[in-house]
């Protein structure tokens, strides 16, 4: 960024701070796609921790890294590693939770499952020696790079995801809530439950194209928590959390932009930060 | 196999770290806070290289960050149980830190250190020096210890937490030391199998011995021996084959060994 000839930093006028900020395409690519993600990871994420899925979704997310690394071992297209193991982690988690006997039995076999994801991706990224460099962004993500076509295979991908998550929203919600009597009102509770943690697994795929296996969780789990402290209602809630997503994903790519530091330190410190105000503001 | 220094001290350390590994790791399975230890992970890393930019001891630095952490999440938590979207939303900020360190780290120093954050999330269990192996067995043991010491308090708690309380046991005050104990053991585990995987020999060994055995004390002693023995398979299976990174055998291992578990009891 610094060697670009019109580059002129951080001005006291605002206007033109903007401006600056839509002056080159991988900058608004990267806000595209970062406004994409957002919205996504803020219908699931708020449907992530209603059901209490947290550790389910970072294993999905985690998933997602030794996919990409065998995609590049393939000589694949990254999508293609990213969505082929996020679905079939997905399928995994919803086959564990199917036979599950207790809380405990079902968190161990999801750590087991995270780790041995972890362990291939590491010996994938071993064998193919020339990913060391390119490791670390596929564990922390960039932001810039990101290409036209990227950007439209992000939207579709998004829009499918949270159209599916929106236009189940109703019966999701009644079998999160209460699953036993939303079984005996004839709601298909497993169906629901697998065909959510499919959509999240593909969520997770898309977003950690843009920031990395490790980061998913900053734009999936935070926004939605706090929006989760503020109100029950979903539609208010959702709408909070995507709000919340879109302000932080767009105020992080701004300071990324202006500073020497990278998206995902600006990007989870501001979601946390917003949790832990409506947290003390509550207390 | 034996002839070679860096493999003894491996293999020395390596017992011992799996040794502690199994026995915290069955109280973790079976009070449901495989997450926590996952959250810790995160800060292991970040502990470690946030020391790494200011020029300190990384152990220093992973072992501070890491009991510190486990403290914290049993306060935040109601009960000295933290909750996951509390601990979610902690440990991604954490790692958000921990990237803005890695950065500093690699754009300050030369490039031969490139590969420091490499290092700490994949362990580098061929790397350790004599001094090192000594520490790590210390440390190790300590832990091994102290959670064979408070075994029946600790079960009687994690398996009716009300009654324990009202018979006099100090249902907090042992959440919170337990949490603090994952926090060392999850520092050690980080130099053997490295910040991301250390969850792998924390669930897994456990998850197959809670699937064999609902007896506690039975196990208690069958997770710290399937532990122990993916570290030395893992390590043996690495040894044999050069390219294989050992911290991921050492996980394969373990993994294997809870699919066994899990295809024979269903």
């Amino acid at each position: 960024m610094a060697e670009a000839a019109t580059f002129q930093g951080l001005s006291w006028n605002p206007l033109t701070d903007l401006e600056q900020l839509f002056a080159y395409p991988f900058m608004v690519h990267a806000l595209a796609a970062g406004t994409i993600v957002a919205v996504m990871g803020g219908v699931t994420g708020w449907f992530m921790v209603l059901r209490r899925q947290t550790f389910a979704g970072h294993t999905l997310s985690i998933i997602a890294f030794p996919g990409a690394a065998a995609a590049s071992l393939a000589g694949l297209p990254l999508a293609v590693g990213y969505f082929g193991f996020c679905g079939l982690g997905a399928l995994t988690l919803a086959g564990v939770a199917g036979t599950r006997k207790s809380l405990s039995a079902e968190s161990a076999a999801i750590g087991s499952l995270q780790a041995f994801a972890l362990a291939l991706g590491f010996i994938f990224v071993s064998l193919y020696h020339g990913v060391l460099n390119s490791l670390d962004s596929l564990l922390f993500g960039t932001f810039l790079g990101i290409t036209r076509g990227q950007v439209v295979v992000l939207l579709a991908v998004a829009a499918a995801s949270v159209a599916l998550v929106v236009g189940a929203a109703r019966p999701l919600l009644f079998s999160s809530v209460d699953p036993d009597v939303a079984r005996a009102a004839g709601v298909p509770v497993r169906l629901l439950g697998f065909g959510f943690l499919l959509v999240l697994g593909l969520s997770v795929a898309e977003t950690s194209q843009i920031t990395g296996a490790l980061l998913v969780f900053a734009l999936l789990v935070t926004p939605a928590a706090t929006a989760h402290r503020i109100t029950s209602r979903l539609g208010f809630g959702m709408a909070l959390s995507v709000a919340i997503a879109l302000a932080v994903t767009w105020l992080g790519l701004a300071l990324a932009y202006f500073s020497v530091y990278p998206v995902g330190f600006y990007v989870t410190s501001l979601s946390f930060a917003v949790y832990l105000l409506v947290r003390f503001a509550q207390a | 196999m034996f002839a070679h220094e860096f493999m003894r001290n491996a293999l020395v350390a390596g017992s011992f770290v799996g040794l502690a590994c199994g026995l915290v790791g069955y109280f973790v399975v079976l009070r449901a806070q495989v997450f926590a230890g996952d959250a810790l992970s995160h800060v292991a890393f970040t502990g470690a290289l946030a020391a790494a930019v200011f020029g300190l001891d990384i152990l220093a630095g992973l072992f501070v960050a890491t009991i510190l952490s486990g403290i914290v999440m049993g306060l935040l938590g109601d009960r000295a149980r933290a909750d996951d979207v509390t601990i979610g939303s902690l440990f991604a900020w954490t790692l958000g830190i921990g990237v803005l360190f890695l950065s500093i780290f690699t754009s300050r120093s030369s490039a031969g250190n490139g590969t420091a954050g490499v290092r700490v999330l994949f362990g580098s269990i061929f790397g350790l020096s004599t001094a090192d192996v000594r520490i790590a067995v210390l440390l190790a043991a300590l832990a091994s210890a102290s959670s064979l010491a408070v075994a029946r308090p600790l079960l009687f708690a994690s398996l009716d937490t009300e009654v324990a309380a009202a018979r006099g046991v100090p249902v907090r005050a042992l959440g919170l030391g337990f949490l603090a104990l994952l926090g060392l053991v999850a520092a050690q585990a980080t130099q053997a199998v490295g910040a991301l995987l250390l969850l792998g020999l924390l669930a897994a060994p456990a998850g197959a011995a809670h699937r064999i055995t609902t007896r506690p004390y039975r196990g208690l002693a069958l997770s710290a021996l399937f532990s122990v023995g993916s570290v030395w398979l893992g390590l043996t299976l690495s040894y044999e084959f050069p390219t294989l990174p050992p911290s991921s055998m050492i996980i394969a291992a373990a993994i294997g060994i809870y699919a066994l578990a899990f295809a024979v009891r269903n």
